[in-house]
This record gives structure tokens, sequence and C-alpha cells, in this order.
């Protein structure tokens, strides 16, 4: 916890709780997530490129977090989920307010240097040099039963988002079809398709189900997943389990020099879908997983 | 695998002695250029349309001297695909906060025309590159360098003075040419001038391992 909110008390609006969101995602990644790099070097062989290559990751992850400056340069589109409580709460704020403050923030961090200035015209190619745009950053609000505001977010880099794919079961080249054994199949595709061009190793997020585009947020959803949780549902508990194990029987390695390591989160969800579709939906996300929460309870504003 | 310090410019003598795995740290001064870099090398200055302004040569008057500039520090030099963060100083001058390697096969369809008509000697990036790039090298006598993606604070640690910006304004901060020295810029060579590439390597090795999980599976 990190103390009283003070702009509260005299009124004002709050703007540097969610810089500092912002600050935390771009520069500190999650303890689980360097666990698991740190575990991934042990296995690779000693003086492989792969080894090497986690301990220049390891390396850069340290001195970012003690410098304060981006884990990566593509700081990439930010991506907020926001949980609203359906009773008052403390900031008393509407989706509308909040989101605005959030790209105040995104414009002040951008101007600080925890964000790279990423949001560039499809039309003209100009880059708007605050990271703000037509719907640049992207905001998710929902309700919920909860008493604390919470704001998820995920700085997610363009080369891990060129490697996302959707795929629409059946799908006859991989003879994957609608069941659990053809997602098995699409995934493993996906992972050989990225090589190392999505900077692996990397977490993949999976929605299965939903439509083209919900899939894709629910995707990005189960990057939020701590490393080590357990999927409630069995038997994607036991796909996710396997699919981590496959896909690092491909062999591909740290940035694609060949290794251990591919992968090293495989979380996925089952959502409803119309009787005529059956998408799978994959959001890779590269090594730098930088994902930060921020809840806000009783005036108390905390990180995690 | 073996372990070179080299000095930009660099020379062919040099860049024929390296082979993919080897370990290489840079040193001297070198260009970023990603996607609208590239995309203005082509069209500005190694295949100008014939629209209205141009002279006789080819390119603009107007982009004559960064063409000049170009020609200079690519010339045995190093082209770096980078989308930085960067920081300006008080005294206006600029600081690297963050530099790491952004994919580099969204320049397949040009790199080989860039590594022929400015005669690079080594292209940084991540992801390794195609058919067409791993044959310049092996024609013009040129490397593809792999830097570790994602490695930012780390690799904007060595890069000790920002020299230049070329077109910051008109392709913005993460597009620009940023003329940079640096000191020990850690890389490996994934692609040499032999004809090698770690990439393909891998690709091949996973596609028979994807092909005995799906097949067999």
């Amino acid at each position: 916890m990190d103390g009283p909110l003070e702009e509260m008390a005299d009124g004002r609006h709050p703007l540097e709780p969610f810089v500092e969101l912002i600050r935390r995602a771009s520069t500190d990644l999650p303890a689980d997530v360097e666990a698991a790099l740190r575990a991934a070097q042990t296995q690779e062989e000693p003086g492989s490129a792969a080894a090497d290559t986690l301990a220049t990751i390891l390396e850069n992850v340290a001195l970012a977090r003690a410098n304060s400056t981006p884990i990566c340069q593509d700081t990439g589109v930010p991506i907020f989920y926001v949980r609203i409580p359906i009773r008052p709460h403390p900031w008393a704020m509407s989706p509308r307010d909040l989101q605005s403050q959030m790209e105040a923030a995104v414009a002040e961090a951008t101007r600080r240097a925890y964000l790279r200035p990423n949001a560039v015209d499809s039309l003209t190619g100009r880059n708007s040099g605050n990271n703000l745009g037509i719907g640049f950053p992207t905001f998710h609000f929902e309700e919920w039963e909860a008493d604390d505001l919470q704001v998820d977010l995920l700085l997610k880099g363009g080369g891990s988002e060129n490697v996302g794919v959707q795929y629409k079961l059946p799908h006859a080249p991989l003879k994957a079809g609608r069941d659990l054994e053809g997602v098995r199949r699409v995934v493993l595709d996906a992972v050989y398709q990225a090589q190392g061009k999505g900077c692996a190793p990397g977490v993949l997020g999976i929605a299965i189900g939903s439509d083209r585009g919900a899939g894709y947020v629910h995707a990005k959803e189960q990057l939020f997943r701590p490393l080590g949780d357990t999927n409630p549902v069995p038997e994607l508990a036991a796909l996710e389990e396997r699919l981590l194990r496959e896909c690092n029987e491909l062999g591909i390695g740290p940035m694609g020099f060949g290794g251990k390591t591919t992968v090293f989160g495989v979380k996925v969800g089952a959502y409803h879908r119309l009787p005529a579709c059956y998408f799978v939906s994959i959001a890779y996300m590269c090594w730098a997983c930088r994902r930060a929460r921020m809840t806000v309870r009783d005036g108390e504003v905390g990180y995690e | 695998m073996a372990a070179y310090d080299l000095t930009i410019p660099i020379s062919e003598e040099e860049i024929r002695a390296l082979h993919v795995g080897d370990t290489v740290r840079l040193f001297g001064v070198m260009a970023t250029g990603r996607d609208a870099a590239h995309k203005y090398l082509i069209d500005t200055f190694i295949r100008p349309s014939a629209d209205a302004g141009q002279t006789a040569g080819g390119v603009p008057e107007s982009e004559r001297p960064l063409y000049e500039e170009l020609q200079r520090l690519l010339c045995g030099g190093v082209i770096y695909h980078c989308g930085p963060v960067v920081r300006q100083r008080d005294d206006g001058s600029w600081e690297f906060v963050a530099a790491g390697p952004t994919t580099s096969i969204r320049e397949e369809v040009y790199e080989p025309d860039v590594i022929a008509h400015f005669g690079l000697r080594g292209v940084i990036g991540k992801g390794g590159m195609g058919p067409g790039t791993l044959r310049a090298c092996q024609e013009h006598g040129a490397v593809y360098f792999h830097a570790v993606g994602g490695a930012a604070s780390l690799i904007a640690d060595a890069v000790k003075e920002v020299v230049a910006v070329h077109k910051k304004d008109e392709f913005g901060v993460p597009e620009a040419f940023w003329v940079i020295r640096v000191e020990g810029f850690p890389v490996v060579v994934t692609m040499d001038s032999h004809g090698q590439s770690v990439h393909d390597r891998v690709e091949t090795t996973s596609k028979a391992s994807l092909e005995r999980l799906v097949v067999g599976g």
C-alpha cells in the first residue's frame, strides 16, 4: 500500500496514481515473470545462446528497475481494464471521467519517458507525440460487486502483437476440429509461426469461443493471470499444462536462437460461441510481460 | 563461436571473418532506421519516382544534404532497426533512455537494396531476415547482427552520445534516423556472409517438431 490519496482530500482529480501505475508497468517487471525467466535460465545449457540471452534479459530487468527506465523501448499500446464498484466509491468518477484522467496520465508518462510515443495516424502516418489518438490507448470498463476500484494495465509491444493470430475451426491444413485437440493443434502452429519474432520466450493468452473482436479482448485478459495459478476448469488446466510442455518441445528458444524455453506461461479461457463459429484467439505476450494492477480501497491506493 | 570487438566503419575482410554464433561488441557511429526510414531510402534515393521536384539525378534537391550524410554514415556502416525512447536535456541535446531492437522482417522487401546501394556492412535487429537479405549479405559482404529484443535499458547504456537526428518531425520519434555513438553494443551474428542463418536452421528443426506433435499427436 502506498499511502493516502492526497488528491482526494482537496477534491482534485487524481493523476499521479495513474502515472505511477504506468511507471511500474513499464519499468518494474512482475515478480512471477522474473522468477519464471530465472528458472528458465537454469534449464538452458550453460554458455548456450539461449542461456546468454536469458542472462542479458535478467540483467536488463534489474537495470530498468534500478533506473526507473523502460524495460523495453516498445512500450506498446497501453491496454486498461477497469473494474468499477457499483456502490459509491472513493473517487466517484464516471467511466468517462476516469478515462480522461488515464489519458492525461498516459500523456504525462510519455513526457517523463516512461512510454515511447506510439500513436500513429493510420491515414497520414503522423505520430501524435503523446500516445493519444483515435481509439488509442485502449480501455475496457466493467462494473463489479467488490468495493474497490481496480485498474489493470498491460503494455503490449508491436512485435508480439504482430504474431497474435485468430484461427477459425475446423482448420483443414492442421486437421484441427472443433474440440480441445483442435485448439491444441492451432496453438502449436501459432507458436511455430511466431518463431522468435514475438520476443520469445513468451506467454500465451488464449480465448476459445466468443466473437472475433471480444475473442482477442478475452485472450489479453488471460495474460493478467498469475503464472503459477491453476485453471479452475480441469480440462483447461490439463490443456494449459500440455501446451506449455509441447510448445517448449518445438525448440525455438529465447529470441528464436534455439533452446528449451519457448513459452513460460499458457493461460486459456473458454467462452460461449455462436453455433456457426469456433474461434481460437491467441494473444502472444513477449517475455517482457508488463502488467500492473492498481487498487483503490478506502481512499488508499495500492499496487501489485 | 568466437568473440570480436569491431569498430565502424567495418571492412569487408572483418565481416567475412564472422560466422553465425559469433558474439560481437560494436564501437563507433551508426544510424537507426526502421519502417518509415527504409521506405524513404528506397522511394527517395534508390528507386526515385519521376515526380516533379526531382533533379536529373533523381534525388530531390531538398533531400541531397541528408543523402550525402547517409552515404558517408552507411558506407562500411551499420543500420539499427530501433525506435528508441528518448529524453531531451535542458540544453537541447538528446539522450537514449531505452533502445532495444525492433522486428526486422518488415524491412525484408527493402534491405537487400539498401545494403547494395549504401555499402552497408551490418544490419542490427531482432527476429532475423529472409532469403533476399541473406543473399545480399553474401554478395556484398554484410552480416545480420541480432540484439536481444526487449533489453532496452541495457542497450541504451551502450549508447554514449546522440550525434544527430534526422526526419524526427516528419517520421516521429520511433521512426526517425537517430545517429548514435556506441561503445560495446552487444550483438550475436545470426546471419553471416557465407549463406548461413540461425533462423533458417531453427525454423527447419521446429517444423519437424511441429509435425511430430500435430500429426503424431
